[in-house]
């Protein structure tokens, strides 16, 4: 077991460096605020000697997404990065990666969808690709940006899987953020991620294959069953991995993270960057005597149901703090949270408040108010607002 | 070069195609050329969806299809892929889209892959319409052709613009080897995929390829077409190498051309047009081919 070297790094810088460390054959990259520094710094670790690898410079975000797949296909250890509107360009290539079961990692850099253009920080561009059938996963700081490439990689190859996984970081609280990270020694990442060979065959006229069929009606159904059922099987080998990642490392990783839930009558549910100051908020609250505890999702896709009934579902109520939002309804979380409830004989109150878009800040008396809202509905018997926004600026709604 | 791989064909026989279907002919004929060390691209559209339908698949060799708009972005994921693993080049890497996956859609897509010189061949099979969603215009789609999103009508000849220069725009890109070829041309056709697959870096064969369904012509005309547009001289028959775009080689010249009206009148797609239009697109087919000195 070689020693963790201490780095002081932008979160890009540490997802890029955890990709070098999985060793990748391709990586097809386009440019793009606020995920750019990845490219660049495959760029140099190539061009430096310190990583074998071809970085393909293509001529736009929908390119680089096909040229993932062609690489990947072809057995080659394959990722790239982008963020926005990148993404929203790939969409179409995200969900023929993940049906044609390639493992294809993706750094993201979150940050807000167009219109109005916006560079900063919030998660709809990944969760709009939540359809697609890749796992998702998001960092809370640049440790697990780090920390989730590798899992990323040997979680999507792990042959009970075979799909693709994107791991989200907050743009610019994180991507261009310096903060202390552990990097593993190269030796150890090599024995925990061996070298991929596709297990079911790759583009190889030794033994030719035709990938991306057409599936008629009477296949069609069985091949989305076949992939959904994939997805849905994950969990087991993501703990799985997580638990031996522990061993190795010494970091513990957890689809949801709960910080001090046990006894909690109101529990806080979120995602990303966010965490950290809503793990502040609950200190502060608990020292008040509030019983509030927060539960962190690092794993969004496949939706970790399972452990948020474990976790809430003994609390009285649960606020879920999407930063995302799908007009017409709520964030994707609180949906999700709430299916993951139906049909259970007791589940919490919850309400949903949406907030961080754009880049918009999140401070401490911020979560403390939601949790308020949270408690006056659960005192109330009645949720007045299923969803609201928070921070908002006033004086600009006028 | 073809006698061993010709053996074993690597695009089956039984594939779903329209009778008559000029990119059937020009498929055998491609990949026997190529032979059986090659990976293929394809991009969503009638080649695909008449030859991929799951669990039968007519290709011989590896094949993916992932959409419509980016089969040379795939193969210059392949192409690197295999160059970094690999290292030894020694399989041949097609890119194959039919006139809207390269004329229009997959434009942008194909540019990228010759900029950064992809030892990848793109075939483009042009039927001069979207055939596989019912006969709607493309750029590649010529003036006077009727189809059914460019209809003729009172107040409407079809297609009211020329047909894009593909080939002399991949010329453009200073890549080492740009070829227009027909069904009609069988051994310039193979020779020609043959000095795009040999070529160092990206090259285009530009393969004219009739469309019974949607020129509206007997299905046992295809080839008889493809060779009346070739003496016609509205598809001429080039090669341009070592990016020499100016240095146009024309393969396939006929002693004297024929009267466009030959090649038209046996379409129903041109059955509309009046003789002022037919001597319209004579005079534009004689000045292009006073470029070509044909």
């Amino acid at each position: 077991m070689g020693e963790q070297k201490g780095m002081t790094i932008q979160g890009n810088m540490a997802t890029a460096l955890g990709a070098k460390l999985c060793r990748p054959d391709v990586i097809p990259a386009y440019p793009i605020t606020p995920s750019t520094l990845f490219p660049e710094k495959i760029s140099e670790y190539i061009a430096d000697g310190e990583l074998d690898a071809e970085m393909m410079r293509v001529e736009s975000e929908h390119s680089a997404m096909s040229a993932c797949i062609g690489a990947s296909a072809s057995g080659a250890r394959t990722c790239t990065a982008s963020a926005s509107q990148g993404i929203a360009l790939m969409h179409e290539m995200l969900f023929i990666a993940a049906g044609m079961r390639l493992p294809i990692v993706m750094a993201v850099g979150n940050r807000a969808l167009s219109a109005p253009i916006n560079i900063w920080a919030d998660h709809q561009d990944s969760i709009a690709s939540r359809d697609s059938g890749w796992m998702q996963f998001y960092a809370e700081k640049n440790q697990e940006g780090l920390d989730l490439m590798i899992l990323a990689f040997r979680i999507a190859e792990d042959e009970r899987v075979l799909l693709p996984a994107m791991v989200g970081i907050d743009g610019f609280v994180l991507t261009h953020t310096v903060e202390g990270v552990q990097v593993p020694a190269q030796e150890d990442v090599d024995e925990f991620l061996p070298p991929y060979e596709p297990p079911h065959g790759k583009l190889d006229p030794e033994n030719p294959m035709t990938f991306g069929s057409l599936g008629t009606p009477e296949y069609y159904q069985e091949l989305k069953y076949d992939q959904t059922e994939a997805l849905e099987n994950t969990p087991e080998v993501i703990d799985e991995i997580f638990d031996e990642f522990e061993e190795e490392f010494g970091r513990e990783y957890n689809r949801i993270t709960p910080y001090k839930c046990d006894d909690a009558d109101i529990i806080l549910l979120t995602m990303g960057s966010m965490s950290g100051t809503a793990r502040a908020a609950v200190d502060e609250m608990r020292e008040e005597g509030e019983k509030v505890g927060l539960a962190k999702m690092t794993v969004f896709r496949p939706f970790p149901g399972d452990l948020l009934k474990e976790i809430a579902g003994d609390a009285d109520g649960l606020a879920v703090v999407d930063r995302n939002i799908s007009p017409g309804f709520g964030g994707a979380m609180f949906a999700e949270s709430a299916g993951t409830f139906i049909n259970e004989n007791k589940s919490p109150v919850m309400k949903n408040f949406i907030v961080g878009l754009g880049g918009r800040e999140i401070f401490k008396e911020n979560f403390k108010e939601m949790y308020e809202k949270t408690k006056e509905a659960v005192e109330a018997g009645e949720v007045k607002k299923l969803v609201e926004w928070i921070n908002m600026n006033e004086d600009v709604m006028r | 070069m073809m006698a061993e791989d010709e053996k074993k064909e690597c695009f089956a026989s039984g594939h779903r195609m329209c009778a008559g279907c000029g990119e059937g002919t020009a498929m055998r004929a491609i990949l026997n050329e190529a032979g059986p060390n090659t990976i293929a691209t394809v991009a969503t559209g009638c080649l695909e969806v008449t030859t991929t339908a799951y669990p039968q698949t007519a290709w011989e060799i590896p094949l993916i299809h992932a959409a419509f708009e980016n089969a040379a972005s795939v193969a210059s994921g392949i192409e690197v892929a295999l160059k970094q693993m690999d290292k030894k080049g020694e399989t041949n890497i097609i890119s194959f889209a039919g006139d809207g996956g390269t004329f229009d859609i997959g434009f942008q897509a194909l540019s990228g892959m010759f900029e950064r010189k992809h030892n990848v061949t793109h075939i483009c099979l042009d039927n001069e319409a979207y055939m596989n969603t019912g006969i709607q215009r493309c750029s590649s789609t010529p003036y006077g052709a009727s189809t059914t999103t460019s209809p003729a009508g009172e107040v409407s000849i079809g297609e009211d613009r020329p047909k894009k220069p593909l080939a002399r725009i991949s010329g453009a890109h200073d890549i080492p080897y740009v070829a227009t070829a027909s069904i009609a041309y069988i051994d310039d056709l193979r020779k020609k995929v043959r000095k795009a697959l040999d070529a160092d870096g990206p090259a285009l064969v530009h393969v004219f390829a009739p469309c019974p369904t949607g020129w509206r012509h007997g299905s046992d005309d295809s080839i008889e077409l493809a060779r009346l547009a070739v003496e016609t001289g509205i598809f001429v028959l080039w090669e341009a190498e070592d990016g020499e775009i100016c240095d146009i080689n024309v393969t396939q010249k006929p002693k004297e051309r024929k009267p466009v009206e030959e090649y038209l009148k046996k379409q129903r797609r041109f059955a509309h047009l009046s003789d002022e239009h037919i001597e319209k697109i004579q005079k534009e087919v004689d000045e292009k081919c006073e470029e070509y000195d044909f």
